[in-house]
């Protein structure tokens, strides 16, 4: 269309902050630096037009139209069918959101889908493509860490993420590691059992 | 007609195993489509303009320049001119647009000119209510005087449990297709039978034009039922569109604000005892609010409902609020919280132990053998002999520890419900009726009834729920339909095995009441080797299929289901009385039920219930401006819920045993929601020694219950 920009690398007028969180992330003042500097570095103002990126999907590039100001979650949710990933708050709380941006936790709510492109970004899709099973998956409905099932693909995110960096976790840990998601039905006992026997049998 | 009865306890194969829900996998992929998940081509998304006052009228609304702005398909307003509006996030007007964001600058173009009236929005002090308060009168139950003359003591406590909200992670909200004359409806609903037939009386249209279709619901607690105006706007705005399909879901701010909240609930109450601890005396002046239409009093004085002398005023208080849905056992947890508390309050003063008192009160309750067996069953599991001391007199030290009890009751009997089951040639079997599985496992309980009933292996049986095209299932509130759906299905399955065995019986040579079915075989009773096996029996249907129907009339529940549950929940908590933060030590809940038909569902629905009551006991709190008007905190940063590392440890006992199972199938999902929140205020109260008259119990409130409020504390 011949009133979007097409850029290989755009930057936003207006950036938020990239949320992190569990064990091993780095502080919000070390983040926020690091913010300034790719936004100095990146200078271009763009928007409001939409504009054509490139999405890195769960290894996939996916092409879409975006405007500036849509978030990563609301593309994958509403433009590329990937609707694993929830909304709920909105805002950065609750977790239901979360996909795996170069190999960090992130809530999907709180980047902008232009801020995504060049990043690999992995989807609670990726779990079970190509005919395979993350041992996660099965962990979760084995301890009924599910009710209503909403927050769930959100859980299992921030749970394989926290399994990748955490092969041996302890039971205090996991409480610590998964403390960014919320659940409404109250599945957090099956979701602590759930982690430690994915845990279990990533190492088997 | 068959024999519907249970089977006995010991000879079932697949009702009561700890078996996986059906739907758990696609649950932890991130397959399961919710109706929110639903993004079909030329797709339209709509947004909802709310009120920013909480009390106004609505001058004149212009929504001229939002219909020409780009991608704006349909604009309906709501609040026409001379509207009066009596809560902040009441709907204005509505926006269809082709994109989310374009929605949102046409809805935000909207110009409303309103009037500003005066607002009342917070309840707790009922003498600011001024005519907002309507008095409900007095009710006496025997001499209420006398009573307070026979008691050795008497307590005076003011307590107060707040308005809270359902904070369904799915928000409200559907996605709509109207062509010609059928509207396809995809609701976010805890009533798939219903919900149609309610969005057809609001548009007028007949019943039989709406096709209902939900796979999945990411939550309702009570706050689902109705199809609720925008139900009606978003079916309006596809019709504009052509028929386009239109989804339109609350955004968070207004799914805390406008869809839905738990009644508050204040009493002050007094309360006379004899020395032993045996209730003499009951005095409540009660207040709430669930809105605009006021609120109701909880069932008070909750579950002793047989004690001697009681004086009971309520007041019901209208603010400029959001309304009141039903909220998981609707009125009981702020009942409870109101009674318990009371009861340990004046437990301490008689320096008893407050197991003492409420075993020596369970006199006055329905259910006295059940709630004596519980405390017991409770107090070991939360090793009350050695963790509790009197109130306040624990270890030294700034760490203090204490435990507390909550009591429950519930009904849970079974709602109305039909079914039909198919057996087909190639020996698959087809259930269908018209419920949803709200994460309780519906699902899953049909399939192990039917499999049960007909001996054929779950994976032999496709359960269809979520459409209104299957026979009609009640909603699920109230904890119904358990209940419900186990005996239509029963019945269903009897009903179709029995005209399988019309045709095998000939071949095996004996009546089909000689009968039975097991392990994918048919066989002579007594006499195993005198068999068909299930696939051969189903292949002499040829070409046809058995279709059978099956129904649960809750005024007939003929021995499969009941009602009328106790259950016991008591916490462990440590109060920092340097920072006042609460943190759970550990919950226990022993739960009452009658025959569970999976017992790992079963305690993960107790577990939750547990998770909610530390939610609403330490965090949840609509909080209420009073300058603005509106929800301070619409939104699950300030709305406070617990997190995985909240709750400690969570110990659940479901009485699975001959005696409940023989009651038949009862309600599980109230009961279990109930007593939490009182267990948990007066563990803190006998960890620190003085009650903390509100709930939720925040730091705040703990160092103002030990060294007075704030602006005491600074001056």
């Amino acid at each position: 269309m011949s009133d979007h920009q097409d850029l290989k690398n755009p930057r936003p007028a207006v950036s938020r902050r990239g949320f992190v969180q569990g064990a091993g992330a780095v502080t919000g003042a070390v983040a926020l630096m690091e913010e300034e500097a790719q936004a100095q570095a990146a200078g271009k103002v763009m928007g409001p037009a939409a504009m054509a990126i490139t999405l890195t999907v769960n290894g996939k590039p996916l092409k879409v139209t975006v405007e500036p100001r849509e978030t990563l979650l609301d593309t994958l949710r509403h433009k590329l069918e990937h609707t694993g990933a929830k909304r709920v708050c909105d805002r950065g709380t609750c977790g239901a959101c979360t996909v795996i941006v170069n190999n960090k936790v992130s809530y999907a709510c709180t980047m902008l889908a232009v801020d995504a492109v060049g990043k690999k970004i992995q989807t609670i899709e990726s779990l079970t493509a190509n005919g395979k099973t993350h041992p996660i998956v099965p962990a979760f409905h084995n301890n009924d860490a599910q009710q209503c099932g909403y927050c769930t693909p959100g859980f299992v995110m921030a749970a394989k993420g926290f399994l990748d960096r955490n092969p041996n976790p302890t039971y205090e840990q996991v409480k610590d590691g998964l403390g960014g998601n919320l659940c409404r039905c109250g599945t957090y006992v099956g979701v602590r059992q759930a982690v430690l026997e994915a845990a279990k049998k990533l190492k088997a | 007609m068959a024999n519907y009865s249970w089977p006995e306890m010991k000879s079932r194969k697949v009702i009561g195993q700890r078996l996986s829900r059906l739907d758990g996998i696609e649950k932890s992929s991130g397959k399961a489509k919710y109706t929110s998940d639903l993004m079909p081509n030329g797709l339209l998304h709509a947004v909802l303009l709310s009120s920013p006052h909480a009390h106004a009228i609505v001058r004149s609304i212009d929504t001229s320049e939002a219909e020409k702005m780009p991608g704006v398909k349909s604009v309906r307003v709501v609040a026409k001119a001379g509207t009066e509006v009596q809560w902040a996030g009441a709907e204005i007007a509505y926006v269809a647009a082709t994109s989310e964001p374009q929605a949102r600058d046409a809805a935000r173009a909207i110009k409303v000119n309103y009037e500003v009236l005066p607002h009342f929005v917070k309840e707790d002090q009922i003498t600011r209510a001024g005519n907002r308060a309507k008095a409900a009168g007095e009710q006496v139950t025997g001499d209420v005087d006398q009573g307070f003359k026979d008691a050795a003591v008497t307590t005076e406590g003011e307590y107060a449990i707040p308005v809270i909200t359902h904070c369904c992670l799915e928000p409200h909200g559907q996605m709509i297709e109207w062509k010609g004359e059928q509207i396809n409806y995809y609701p976010s609903t805890q009533n798939v039978s219903g919900i149609g037939g309610d969005l057809a009386r609001s548009l007028n249209v007949p019943a039989s034009q709406i096709k209902v279709h939900m796979d999945h619901i990411g939550g309702g607690f009570g706050a689902k039922f109705p199809s609720d105006n925008w139900g009606k706007e978003c079916a309006n705005m596809s019709k504009d569109a052509g028929g386009a399909p239109v989804r339109m879901y609350l955004d968070r701010a207004q799914e805390l604000t406008i869809a839905g909240v738990r009644p508050s609930h204040f009493a002050k109450i007094k309360l006379g005892a004899k020395a032993d601890g045996t209730l003499t005396a009951w005095e409540s002046t009660s207040w709430s609010t669930g809105g605009f239409t006021g609120g109701g009093m909880a069932p008070l004085p909750y579950v002793f409902t047989n004690m001697p002398n009681k004086r009971l005023n309520h007041t019901a208080v209208s603010i400029n609020g959001g309304g009141a849905r039903a909220w998981r056992a609707p009125n009981h947890p702020q009942a409870s919280f109101l009674t318990c508390a009371a009861l340990e309050d004046i437990a301490a003063k008689l320096n008893l132990d407050p197991i003492e008192v409420f075993s020596k009160n369970v006199q006055f309750t329905p259910r006295a053998e059940t709630y004596i067996r519980q405390l017991k069953r409770a107090a070991v599991m939360i090793d009350w002999q050695k963790n509790w001391h009197p109130r306040g007199k624990g270890a030294s030290g700034n760490l203090k520890r204490g435990l507390g009890i909550g009591i429950a009751t519930w009904g849970g009997l079974g709602h109305a419900s039909r079914c039909l089951a198919k057996i087909n040639a190639d020996g698959t079997v087809e259930v269908m009726m018209g419920t949803q599985d709200l994460g309780t496992g519906t699902r899953t309980c049909i399939s192990q009834v039917v499999s049960e009933t007909l001996g054929v292996p779950m994976n032999m049986v496709v359960v269809r729920i979520g459409d209104n095209s299957y026979p009609a299932s009640g909603a699920s509130g109230g904890s119904t339909t358990i209940g419900g759906i186990s005996a239509s299905s029963r019945k269903a399955a009897a009903e179709a095995l029995d005209q399988l065995l019309d045709l095998v019986a000939p071949q095996l040579g004996v009546p089909k009441d000689q009968l039975q079915a097991v392990d994918s075989r048919i066989f002579v009773k007594g006499n195993p080797d005198k068999a068909i096996s299930w696939k051969a029996a189903c292949q002499k249907l040829g070409p046809k299929s058995i279709e059978a129907t099956g129904e649960n009339n809750p005024k007939q529940p003929g021995g499969l289901i009941n009602q009328g549950v106790g259950g016991i929940q008591m916490a462990d908590v440590t109060v920092d009385i340097e920072t006042g933060v609460v943190r759970m030590n550990k919950m226990v809940a022993v739960q009452d039920c009658g025959l569970i038909v999976n017992p790992k569902l079963a305690e993960s629905q107790v577990n939750g219930a547990c998770i909610m009551s530390i939610c609403a006991a330490l965090m949840e709190e609509r909080v209420m401006d009073n300058v603005t008007g509106r929800v301070l905190n619409a939104d699950m940063e300030f709305y406070k819920l617990a997190g995985i590392k909240d709750i400690g440890e969570i110990q659940v006992e479901m009485e699975i045993d001959e005696v409940n199972d023989k009651r038949g199938v009862i309600g599980l999902g109230e009961p279990c929601a109930v007593g939490g929140v009182a267990a948990i205020a007066n563990a803190v109260a006998n960890a620190i020694g003085v009650r903390v008259p509100s709930v939720p119990v925040t730091p705040d409130r703990v160092l103002s219950a030990l060294y007075g409020n704030r602006m005491e504390r600074l001056a």
